[in-house]
């Protein structure tokens, strides 16, 4: 099945890294964007996806492109503008053995597909969902988005004087039980959120600040690859440990939290800001306000709460896929239509 | 005026209306008088007659007023009818509205301190003490609202000769189960009709007699059959969001949902249903559960499809089917919610932006919304697209007796679909690749294993292999097969039904409209003026649909809208016979019925 050179390491499906590539991409050369699809690559292949069960949604923008550029063995969907949560939502129930990796961006999830964002967040529809966040519509040529930071300015010289949508707190406050925020110039985070994101049952939030070489990459804008370096301050650092690794990993003990996944996989982080907790809800959204009202980007695992059921088993479904069940378990008999004509006589 | 509660049209020589006749009753709404109503219309059917009953009612939970009026046919004729023979006014606010516009020579059952047998003379008035009847069989004052309806129906059925028999039978059927409540109803409706009987003298005008021809049939709305229809066709995924006249469409998936749509080992659920955001949302979840492999589904009115437009498209161009029900309602904007009309004709065929055009079914009767609603299904799955079920409130929420459903025992069609071994043995598969010559693609679902079938979906230019293109040649074909795959289905989508009478004059109709069509046809024939009448049942167009316009000098096309949106169809579809197709119109929220047809029809023959 592999079509990379024999001497290419494999994960446990005997599978290479180009087996999890896409199509060639077409963003700008430097796009934080290319980093996190890199990032996609290399969690999906190191926690071993079966590509086949992969379905990737996204609406419309710079970001939306992207699901085309990983994973060329999933199922790919590029839909209409702030729209994935919906298609994303209709898939899992249609087959809800599917793994769901929306990719969407600051435009397309925080104006037009608001609403989307937050009832799949409510619902926890099973999903990986992926904000690209740059501040700018790269797609119509740099115009602010609604996660702008006030005082932030366009090439233009304009000035956002508006306050911006937080996603992260917004998907906490709904109820989200995996919620990171990450930088695409830190591989090393992403990569063990992403992981980590694998392993959950439910609506997963991250958002990735992703800065826009081409429109919002200036001094004076908060977004750029130089600000948001000097204002990323990592909260933690992360290792994931796969449900099939866990006896065989030392963990060292002391600072170290360890939180479970339903299937026996691991996160565990040592804390860099001791007075962070990822599981304290309400401590975790104090946090981060606070740091945001002093222009600081806390990255990490912002919140933590594996247990909550999906939509998928709220609704008590059968264990196969709805679309493949026979017609020999969907159509009601004879007899049952005989009865529900004889209660309307 | 009348010294005598109720004299007899036939003193005046009138001829006795047997079984054919309409009632009209005012109330207010949230008072309890849709149960007293259709226990008078079950009652009638009970009798063995054909009756139809129509809820006229505000956009409102309680205290506005509202009309329902029954109409009762020996001949069949199940359409509203302008006049009323019967009026019940138990609403002081409307009562001298609704009298001021009676026939003249109707019976009027009002409430007695209304005094409405001092407006005019030419009604055969029966004041009713509602009030010391209501007192005397209810014991509970905060139930008198409720009961004092009841006692209506006691009395309209002593006046127009009903078995008493039949309308205790009918409560007890309505209120299936509720011990109390349906005592307490039999007892208002019994001291109703002993009023009447002993203060009322015959009157012959109006009768009901029994008759057999309601045998074995059914009493249902057209929401609920659509419901049954996707039941037994096996929807897997309902994406909804309430709006009048649509929500009882799922509502009642829901219920019977429920009862069989369980895995009969596990008891876990065969189907998701998710009442979503918005219209969008839901228009979402049907496209991808579709592309998904399930069978979805929403229900919705037309200003819900206006929101979902922008999906429609997107299923459309990329293929992706799914069925969306349209019970219509007066557009535009929010219109009247809760009246009827056929005004979403275009919107449905051509939803979305750039070059669309979808598959419609218009349902004209019970038996249709069951069986399109099942076909529907199938037709989404073989041509992978969205389908259209137009139906409208009439339709929807009205009650019509009906024959039983006959099971639909054809398999499910569930299209092109690649398994994983069809897709090892395929040799150079493309999303898009037309291999069959019809314009019908053979697609893959998520999720299959092997390695071969994954491909990319998009809203955007595309090529055969589903690959990004924005190359003109790649765009036509893609444009021109969508026009092939639309062609195939005229041999899929159900034929017209003709009722012809040798006649060069076409009529032309589709959906709620066929009833008045019916009658206004007979009506026509029987002055002199026979017409061949065509129902259509289906976009696009098929063969018989040609003939038809072909051979005819004429055809009115009649429709429940002002601009003459089916009519303007036609004309696109054939413009060598444009001046052909002349509107015959109806829009003002309430059902059509056969004198506006035969009227238009006349001046337009001039005759």
């Amino acid at each position: 099945m592999s079509t990379a050179a024999p001497s290419a390491p494999t994960n446990r499906l005997g599978l290479t890294k180009q087996d999890y590539v896409g199509s060639k991409s077409t963003l700008c050369a430097g796009c934080g964007h290319d980093a996190i699809t890199t990032q996609i690559i290399n969690a999906a292949f190191e926690s071993g996806i079966e590509g086949y069960q992969v379905a990737k949604f996204s609406g419309i923008g710079c970001s939306s492109k992207t699901p085309a550029y990983f994973i060329n063995q999933g199922w790919g969907f590029n839909s209409v503008h702030g729209r994935m949560p919906a298609m994303a939502t209709g898939a899992c129930l249609a087959n809800k053995q599917l793994i769901n990796i929306g990719v969407s961006g600051d435009g397309d999830s925080m104006s037009i597909g608001t609403g989307q964002f937050v009832h799949a967040v409510r619902r926890n529809v099973p999903m990986i969902y992926i904000i690209e966040d740059n501040g700018v519509y790269g797609l119509t040529k740099g115009q602010f988005s609604a996660t702008a930071d006030k005082g932030s300015s366009l090439k233009s010289g304009a000035i956002n004087e508006l306050p911006p949508i937080d996603p992260c707190t917004l998907a906490i406050e709904l109820g989200c039980g995996f919620v990171a925020r990450c930088f695409s110039g830190n591989p090393k985070q992403l990569g063990a959120i992403l992981k980590s994101a694998f392993a959950y049952r439910g609506t997963v939030v991250l958002d990735i600040i992703s800065p826009c070489v081409t429109f919002n990459n200036h001094d004076a804008s908060t977004r750029s690859y130089k600000h948001v370096k000097d204002h990323d301050f990592p909260l933690h650092d992360l290792g994931f440990i796969q449900y099939s690794e866990v006896e065989d990993v030392d963990i060292a003990a002391g600072q170290t939290e360890l939180v479970t996944f339903p299937d026996g996989s691991k996160v565990a982080i040592k804390a860099i800001r001791e007075d962070y907790d990822p599981t304290d809800r309400w401590g975790a959204m104090r946090t981060i306000h606070e740091s945001m009202e002093k222009g600081e980007f806390l990255t990490g695992l912002l919140y933590i709460n594996p247990s909550q059921p999906p939509l998928t088993d709220l609704l008590d479904l059968v264990d196969e896929p709805l679309a493949t069940l026979p017609e020999s378990l969907l159509k009601p008999s004879r007899e049952v239509l005989a009865e529900i004509m004889a209660s309307l006589t | 005026m009348n010294a005598t509660p109720v004299a007899s049209p036939q003193a005046q020589g009138a001829k006795t209306r047997i079984n054919d006749f309409s009632i009209q009753v005012a109330t207010v709404n949230g008072s309890g008088s849709q149960t007293a109503n259709m226990v008078l219309l079950r009652a009638i059917f009970q009798m063995g007659v054909f009756v139809s009953g129509k809820n006229l009612f505000p956009s409102n939970i309680a205290g506005l007023p509202t009309w329902f009026t029954i109409r009762a046919s020996a001949k069949g004729y199940v359409a509203r009818k302008a006049s009323n023979e019967l009026l019940i006014l138990m609403n002081a606010e409307t009562a001298k509205d609704d009298i001021a516009s009676a026939d003249p020579g109707a019976l009027v059952i009002y409430d007695e301190p209304l005094q409405l047998d001092r407006i005019r003379e030419d009604l055969h008035c029966i004041p009713v003490p509602f009030q010391k009847l209501v007192t005397a069989s209810c014991p509970e004052p905060k139930l008198h609202k409720l009961v004092k309806n009841m006692i209506y129906v006691g009395v309209a059925s002593r006046v127009l000769g009903v078995d008493m028999e039949e309308v205790r039978k009918a409560i007890a059927k309505q209120l299936k189960g509720k011990a109390k409540a349906i005592e307490m109803n039999q007892t208002a409706a019994t001291a109703g009709y002993d009023w009447a009987m002993e203060h009322l003298e015959d009157q012959l005008g109006v009768r009901v007699v029994r008759d057999n021809k309601t045998d074995g049939l059914i009493i249902i709305d057209g929401n609920e059959a659509c419901a049954l229809g996707a039941l037994f066709a096996g929807c897997t995924v309902v994406g909804w969001y309430p709006i009048t006249p649509a929500s009882t469409l799922v509502e009642t998936f829901i219920e019977y949902a429920e009862e069989h749509r369980k895995d009969p080992v596990t008891g876990k659920a065969t189907v998701a249903i998710v009442q979503m955001e918005d219209e969008l949302a839901s228009a979402g979840v049907v496209l991808s559960a579709g592309w998904a492999g399930a069978r979805s589904m929403t229900s919705t009115s037309g200003p819900g499809v206006s929101l979902m437009s922008e999906f429609i498209g997107l299923g459309y161009f990329v293929e992706a089917p799914g069925v969306f029900f349209n019970v219509a309602r007066t557009g535009p904007s929010t219109g009247l919610p809760t009246r009827t009309q056929q005004s979403d004709v275009e919107l449905c065929a051509k939803c979305s932006h750039g070059d669309t055009r979808h598959i419609n079914l218009y349902p004209g009767n019970m038996e249709e919304c069951f069986q399109f609603a099942y076909d529907a299904f199938d037709l989404a799955e073989r041509f992978q697209t969205p389908i259209f079920v137009v139906t409208d409130l009439d339709l929807g929420m009205q009650n019509w007796s009906s024959k039983p459903f006959a099971y639909p025992d054809k398999p499910y069609d569930r299209g092109k679909v690649l398994n994983q071994q069809q897709l090892a043995e395929a040799k150079d598969w493309g999303r898009y690749k037309d291999v069959d010559g019809d314009g019908i693609c053979y697609r893959t679902l998520p999720g299959t294993a092997g390695g071969k079938g994954a491909y990319f979906t998009r809203g955007s230019g595309h090529n055969a292999y589903a690959l990004y293109s924005e190359k003109p040649e790649d765009y036509i074909e893609v444009m021109e097969r969508l026009n092939r795959k639309y062609e195939t289905s005229k041999t899929y989508v159900p034929a017209p039904v003709i009722r012809p009478m040798g006649s060069s004059i076409g009529v032309l109709a589709f959906g709620s409209s066929d009833p008045a069509v019916i009658e206004a046809q007979d009506i026509l024939a029987e002055s002199g003026l026979p017409t061949d009448y065509l129902r259509l049942r289906a976009l696009p167009f098929t063969a018989e649909v040609d003939a038809f316009v072909t051979e005819k000098r004429v055809v009115y096309v009649v429709e429940q809208n002002r601009d003459g949106q089916m009519a303007n169809l036609f004309r696109e579809a054939y413009p060598e016979h444009g001046t052909k197709f002349k509107s015959v119109l109806h829009y003002n929220g309430h059902a059509i019925d056969a004198s506006t047809i035969v009227d238009q029809i006349n001046a337009f023959e001039q005759r």
